[in-house]
């Protein structure tokens, strides 16, 4: 059990400490930074999804007035390491997806930049791809471990027993789509050298991660990379792992000794540079005896990867967590092909994999005459399921139960299609959503008395949107016992300790440990009444959680769902949310972030698909008039709510993260919400129109 | 090509050359260095360049700077006054109408010239009567906020803050 705050300012809804600097745009992003008189980058890319590079004739771009370099894998320095394939650029005459960057070129205006890319001429070679993702290829294969370092796969029991026996079964398959992350601030590197350091403003959601990782691949002594990064515009993933852009903008800067380079990448060059959700199908198999209890839950996901760097999405791990059932399996398997390298969205796993078992769970209630929320609650497991570990706390029946009361499902008549409004067909659906909290070591932090009752806490930490300066200022008034306007953050900068990516939930969880950690140590050192320049320091504890507990956020989605009877339209008037995420820090941020989690759930399941042209190897419809997301309009009405939960195990605060958990579900409600409308199942995302029409 | 421009930013007269190809966008921030209209799409899909041109709301990155010679630009740092500002930044600071904030000063300029639109009159999709005043509600704000796209999912704290920021 650790040792947990009492709450003073956590709890407390301070408006957020950066909310001046946005609201006048006066807040500098990476591509905001003042450098004196920069040149620009601008990327040349790959046309096909397959070949080897013949030629790369830069003389035409070389010769335009105002060109200061381009770069091709003909003149480009060797690189360090090449171990990571997505960041080795210009190491390489080979093509391996369309959208490899080919060449870049240096100029002095973002004008000339882009009119001499264009002059670049690219001989390729083209050879057969291959980007085709089927469950019937005979290549697919198990990767060693999925994404988060859990098992490929899980077998409990016997499932052809245990679908033998049971009188209710379920086999179907779903699948979820190709999204691309995009958040709005396009990923920008402005790359500065100076003495052979290597300065970087970058839009990332980890500066120290960042900096190891572009050292690695330069060959540079970590110290030697500054990344800096106050302010980050979004970045659900994307911004997670480093992309080659950064790798690109360095080698960019070094070719124009003394002369900082921006590099922004344009809305189209993001889908194929930056990672993106893979596409997922789901066989799931379930089987529940005539009360709905369940004795069978089997999901084989298949997904795909790059063929020259593995991520492999884990779409069935939630399902090992959920459901009580004697008889288990999950498997995840790959394919590899000619395609832009997939990584991290919001919720990897946990988002695409509760689409298809929570809407397998709503056809399997229907069939055996089961309310859905009720059935839900009838297979609520005792322990873990995967671990036979006891939960730290798990309230999903309650978020089940008061959301039911909260969005009225009690008068809700199950039969579907049977309620109409002026030419609209009415429906509403439920569906589970559950995140695991996770925690990665390695953060360090630093308080520091700067006057008397005035604390600066140093962490290497970034805000991508999360609140991060405003809710870690709150833990660390209430681990210091100061007031909340007392303390200030310095975060966003590699000049601040080391501390983890923001990814996974995991920020307040890991930051926030370390943040109290150090108040403790700083408090135990100087006491209450320390000098000023007082300064300690302390590391994120390793042994202050027990490995004893499984530790998951749960919660529950309701959808109402209209769907037009001639056209197909579907609109979604209202979303309702409970979750069960711990302490929550600070109510006004985290509501914004489960509500924004549930928007870009319902946006998922309306507009959201990434269409692969397999004859090219590319997203065809890369840009926002053709990728739509969830506009303001598509929004009416979403709500989020928490259960109180009280979780004396996860961390010293209590928390669970919040960051994902709001888009898991959220598709599923609303698919199940449409077939309450309509009659019509659907299995297959995103919910267009011609899915409703005869 | 270059031509030489003069332009009225958050009331300070700036003259500078611009590239023909410079968009209005690229010439405010590379330019001038204003940091309120941001890079979002470059294609007029997003909506985060938008500031108040000549009192109207526009899409920088889809004009050109050369056809824009004399323009008074408002950006959302001039809504501002140092540490005062505007009530409908207030408004999005209250009702956290953001997260990330990239898109917040577009959104923050589009609905002062959204609210210009409704008190001329200008209908929408979501108006009933063509002819009359347009009444400011929820769904109004909606329609008449979605060329501003915010990929955190600020939207309902968005009208909420829009419809606080019009009192």
């Amino acid at each position: 059990m650790t040792d947990l705050l009492r709450p003073r300012v956590l709890g407390q809804s301070p408006t957020r400490v950066d909310g001046p600097a946005k609201v006048t745009g006066t807040a500098r992003y990476a591509g905001d930074q003042r450098v004196s008189d920069p040149a620009y980058v601008h990327l040349v890319q790959a046309d096909v999804a397959r070949g080897v590079l013949t030629e790369v004739d830069v003389s035409a771009a070389q010769a335009l007035h105002g060109v200061l370099a381009v770069l091709t894998p003909d003149n480009a320095p060797r690189l360090a390491s090449t171990d990571d394939a997505e960041l080795a650029a210009f190491q390489s005459h080979e093509v391996a997806f369309r959208g490899q960057v080919v060449a870049a070129v240096v100029a002095r205006t973002r004008e000339i930049a882009r009119h001499a890319a264009a002059l670049v001429r690219v001989e390729i070679d083209q050879r057969p791809h291959d980007v085709h993702l089927s469950a019937d290829r005979d290549d697919l294969y198990a990767p060693e471990k999925v994404n988060g370092g859990s098992a490929t796969d899980t077998e409990q029991g016997d499932i052809g027993t245990g679908l033998a026996h049971s009188p209710f079964t379920l086999d179907q398959t779903y699948t979820t789509a190709w999204y691309n992350n995009n958040p709005l601030e396009p990923h920008t590197t402005t790359a500065l050298w100076l003495d052979g350091d290597l300065a970087l403003y970058e839009s990332t959601q980890g500066v120290h991660t960042t900096r190891e990782s572009t050292a690695r691949v330069l060959g540079l002594a970590p110290e030697r990379v500054h990344v800096i990064a106050p302010h980050v515009g979004g970045g659900f993933g994307s911004k997670g792992t480093v992309h080659v852009h950064v790798i690109i903008a360095a080698l960019a800067a070094k070719a124009v000794p003394g002369t900082p380079v921006k590099l922004a990448l344009t809305r189209q060059q993001m889908f194929s540079l930056v990672g993106y959700r893979t596409p997922t199908i789901q066989r799931v198999r379930l089987g529940c005896d005539a009360d709905g209890r369940l004795a069978v839950v089997a999901v084989d996901a298949v997904g795909q990867t790059a063929r020259i760097k593995e991520f492999a999405e884990q779409t069935a791990v939630p399902s090992r967590t959920v459901y009580a059932a004697p008889n288990r399996r999950t498997t995840h398997r790959l394919a590899a092909l000619d395609v832009p390298v997939p990584s991290w969205m919001r919720a990897p796993g946990e988002c695409p994999g509760m689409f298809g078992p929570e809407v397998a769970v709503d056809e399997l209630a229907i069939a055996c005459g089961l309310d859905p929320v009720e059935f839900r609650i009838r297979n609520e497991p005792d322990v873990d399921p995967d671990t036979g570990k006891p939960f730290s706390s798990r309230n999903l029946v309650a978020c089940l139960r008061e959301g039911a009361r909260r969005f009225g499902w009690e008068h809700r008549d199950p039969a579907p299609r049977a309620r109409a409004e002026s030419g609209w067909l009415m429906g509403t659906g439920v569906a589970a959503s559950t995140y695991p909290v996770n925690r990665i070591p390695g953060s360090v932090a630093t308080v520091r008395c700067t006057a008397p009752g005035r604390y600066l806490v140093s962490i290497g930490a970034v805000d991508i949107g999360t609140g991060t300066w405003t809710s870690l200022a709150q833990i660390a008034a209430d681990a210091l016992g100061a007031d909340f306007t007392d303390v200030e953050m310095r975060i966003g900068d590699t000049a601040r300790p080391r501390a983890s990516v923001a990814g996974g939930s995991s920020g307040i969880t890991s930051w926030g440990s370390t943040v109290v950690a150090a108040a403790r140590e700083f408090r135990r050192t100087f006491g209450d009444h320390p000098a000023e320049g007082a300064e300690a320091s302390a590391a994120m504890p390793e042994d202050d959680v027990g490995e004893e507990y499984a530790m998951h956020a749960f919660g529950a989605q309701f959808a109402e769902v209209r769907v037009h009877a001639d056209t197909g339209e579907v609109r979604v008037p209202r979303l309702l949310g409970v979750f069960a995420v711990g302490r929550v820090v600070n109510p006004r941020l985290a509501r914004s972030q489960l509500i924004g989690g549930m928007t870009m759930g319902l946006s998922m399941a309306l507009h959201e698909h990434s269409v692969l042209d397999e004859r090219f190897g590319h997203v065809v419809n890369h840009d926002f008039a053709e990728y739509h997301i969830a506009t303001n309009s598509d929004v009416p009405h979403v709500e989020a709510h928490w259960v109180e939960e009280h979780d004396p195990h996860t961390n010293p605060m209590g928390t669970k993260g919040i960051g994902e958990i709001g888009i898991v579900g959220t598709a599923a409600a609303i698919a199940n919400a449409a077939h309450h409308a309509t009659g019509v199942r659907v299995r297959d995302l995103p919910l267009t129109l011609d899915h409703f029409l005869e | 090509m270059d031509s030489e421009i003069q332009l009225r930013v958050d009331g300070r007269r700036k003259r500078l050359r611009v590239d023909t190809r410079m968009t209005l966008l690229d010439a405010l921030r590379d330019g001038i260095g204003a940091t309120a209209p941001k890079t979002g799409c470059d294609h007029g899909q997003c909506g985060s360049c938008t500031v108040l041109l000549d009192g109207r709301r526009v899409i920088t990155c889809l004009t050109f700077a050369v056809a824009h010679d004399g323009a008074d630009i408002t950006t959302a740092e001039g809504l501002a006054d140092g540490e005062w500002l505007h009530p409908m930044q207030r408004a999005f600071i209250e009702r956290d109408a953001f997260q990330c904030g990239f898109c917040t000063p577009g959104q923050v300029c589009s609905a002062l010239g959204m609210l210009a639109e409704v008190e001329a009159g200008h209908p929408s999709v979501a108006t009933d009567d063509l002819t009359g005043p347009v009444e400011l509600t929820d769904e109004e704000i909606r329609e008449r906020m979605s060329g501003n796209l915010c990929r955190c999912g600020a939207y309902v704290n968005i009208v909420d803050a829009v419809r606080d920021g019009a009192r």
